[in-house]
């Protein structure tokens, strides 16, 4: 069995106190990392080969660097715990098991960035998570680990939790900058990066729970060991949250180069009651569909990249034989139907017209030039949006008609 | 109570130094928008025309605005809700594992459809997208809890838990 790094704690009874969070190790990373320069840090989290984990897959220590440099005014970190993405839930785990793993690693990365304000924008659904991780700052101010003069480093850092009212889009990462500053969450036009314009017009990085949990594990036990326990291209662990079909779901933190196939049968216990398996989501609902047959892949970034999916938010969703393809898509393309911003016309008129085809189809009213409409949507539409949200709603689409046309024809053909 | 049966929206002295406190936590003070919408609901129930107009003064926002945010986000509610608001998600992997059984019974035993309330006010049901507890589906959330596994039985245990 692989170590565990993240989620080491997430048996013990306490496991979210303060008390225990140090008994087992933590915030020595922060002593360390206080000790070091900022521009070190961001050093070695680019040599650590870590990357996002909220579902871009973007390198973590490369997006700090684009910060400009010698900025006379605020700089922002922004934790995005808006974890919505379908099939995901390690985020929720990590906010109620470890809350302080993630304030440690705030306090670093802040610091390496150069941000004495930090926000951490958690769901709205995700209450219990909010009380544990906010009782976990308070706990962290009254030992002088946030405020003023961290373990008289001269260091300052304020973190201020900040609560969503329910919109998957707030999850993109311009989207929550506008919610964050009392807006509706639409998703704004890159360039500017928030790097450069971000909340509140100042340079801000928007970082994944996750991501920032790995960050005092990479300064206590250095950059190299943590790329060596991933791929050549991705370092470390990550937390796959597998469902559906499984006999063990559950969050399964293993090295990045573990295959989807390893994932499913020999940690999450295989397809229960002798049923065989049909498909598989890898990275999250916006992920394009895996069949039985193409589960010989490695679950990192650029391992499901070049399987003609993607790494997303590590949601792994596992269907069997039973499960009819075009019902699941109705469900999906239903999701996207509801959770476009509605800001660009492809975005919000595709997902609406594809969720009434998939439901026609399911209701055996679908017409023969319904799959070619939807692919041809699908197809123009993609890359012409804001931001990335219809993007991964291509996924299913083109995913679960390509490879499971014969379902949808023969629904289409009754 | 107005003409349409609304509760006056108006915060007492406390919360409104909660008020100034929220909008003194962020660089812009209209950031404090959402947390204060969700004051105005814990308070008043729901978030009326009428509390969006307040809002508004609250923070020298136009009413439009405030009704934009409103009405973008699901969790702020512009009509009077149950005591209690039961949502099942419907996503994905709850819809494989049978979200729809839960919904069904759930409608039968509270004579309601999605959306709506029973009549002596106690529950509110709701349909929803991914909750993000998908290991534990087919799952609701009830008020703040997450339940999940659901049978019939735990079903009804839950709703006998309701007050
Ligand atoms: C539609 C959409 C939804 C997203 N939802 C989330 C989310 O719930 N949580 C998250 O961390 N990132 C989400 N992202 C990715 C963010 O935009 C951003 O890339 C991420 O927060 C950056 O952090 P990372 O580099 O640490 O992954 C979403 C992106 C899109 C396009
Ligand atoms: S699909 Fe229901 S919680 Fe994720």
């Amino acid at each position: 069995m692989a170590e565990k790094i993240l989620t080491r704690n997430f048996h013990l009874p306490g496991s979210h106190t303060l008390a225990l969070y140090r008994e087992t190790g933590g915030y020595a990373g922060l002593e360390k990392a206080l000790a070091m320069k900022p521009a070190e840090i961001t050093e070695a989290v680019k040599r650590s080969n870590l990357r996002g984990l909220g579902g871009a897959g973007f390198p973590t220590g490369v997006k700090w660097g684009f910060l400009p440099k010698g900025h006379p005014g605020p700089i922002y970190l922004v934790i995005n715990a808006d974890e919505g993405e379908p099939g995901t839930f390690k985020d929720r785990y990590l906010l109620e098991k470890d809350p302080h793993a993630l304030l440690e690693g705030m306090i670093i990365s802040a610091y390496a960035i150069g941000a004495h304000v930090a926000f951490v924008y958690i769901r709205g659904e995700y209450v219990q998570p909010w009380r544990i991780f906010s009782r976990a700052v308070a706990e962290a101010y009254e030992a002088g680990l946030l405020g003023k003069n961290i373990g008289s480093s001269g260091f300052d850092l304020d973190v201020i939790v900040h609560r969503g009212a329910g919109a998957y889009i707030c999850g993109e990462e311009t989207g929550l900058i506008s919610s964050l500053e009392g807006k509706k969450g639409w998703p704004k036009l890159k360039p500017p990066f928030p790097a450069i314009r971000g909340a509140f017009g100042a340079p801000t990085i928007v970082n994944n729970v996750e991501t920032i949990c790995h960050v005092p594990h990479i300064v206590r036990r250095g950059a190299e060991w943590f790329a060596s326990l991933g791929t050549k291209t991705q370092g470390g662990t990550r937390l796959y949250s597998v469902s559906g079909h499984v006999e063990r779901p559950g969050v399964y933190e293993l090295p990045v180069s573990v295959t989807l196939r390893e994932l499913v049968y020999e940690h999450a216990g295989g397809v229960p009651h002798g049923k065989r398996l049909k498909a598989v989501v890898p990275g999250g609902s916006s992920a394009a569909l895996l069949t039985a047959d193409e589960i010989d892949v490695t679950l990192d970034v650029d391992g499901l990249r070049n399987a003609g999916t993607m790494a997303g938010s590590a949601g792994v969703i596992v269907m069997d034989e039973t499960v009819s393809i075009p019902e699941a898509l109705m469900v999906v393309a239903r999701f996207y139907a509801h959770e476009s911003c509605g800001q660009c016309t492809p975005c919000r008129e595709s997902t609406g017209w594809i969720y009434k085809m998939t439901r026609r189809i399911i209701e055996g009213r679908g017409r023969k030039e319904d799959l070619d409409t939807i692919l041809d949507v699908a197809r123009r539409g993609a890359g012409t949006t804001i931001c990335a949200f219809f993007d991964g709603a291509v996924g299913p689409y083109i995913s679960y008609i390509e490879k499971f046309r014969h379902e949808f024809e023969a629904l289409i053909s009754k | 109570m107005n003409a349409r049966g609304a509760v006056k929206v108006e915060f007492t002295p406390e919360q409104l130094v909660e008020v100034r406190r929220l909008q003194g936590l962020y660089p812009d003070r209209r950031a404090a928008l959402l947390p204060v919408l969700q004051l105005v609901q814990d308070v008043f129930g729901h978030i009326s025309l009428e509390a969006e107009e307040y809002v508004a003064g609250l923070f020298d926002l136009s009413p439009a605005h405030v009704h934009e945010v409103v009405t973008f986000y699901t969790l702020f509610f512009r009509e009077p809700k149950g005591r209690h608001v039961i949502s099942v998600c419907h996503n994905l992997t709850c819809h494989l594992l049978g979200a729809q059984q839960v919904l069904t019974h759930l409608k039968k035993r509270l004579g309601v459809e999605v959306g709506g309330t029973t009549p002596d006010g106690r529950v509110t049901l709701l349909s929803v997208e991914c909750l993000c507890a998908c290991e534990i589906a087919p799952m609701l959330q009830v008020d703040d809890r997450y339940e999940g596994n659901l049978s019939g039985e735990k079903v009804d245990r839950i709703l006998d838990g309701l007050a």
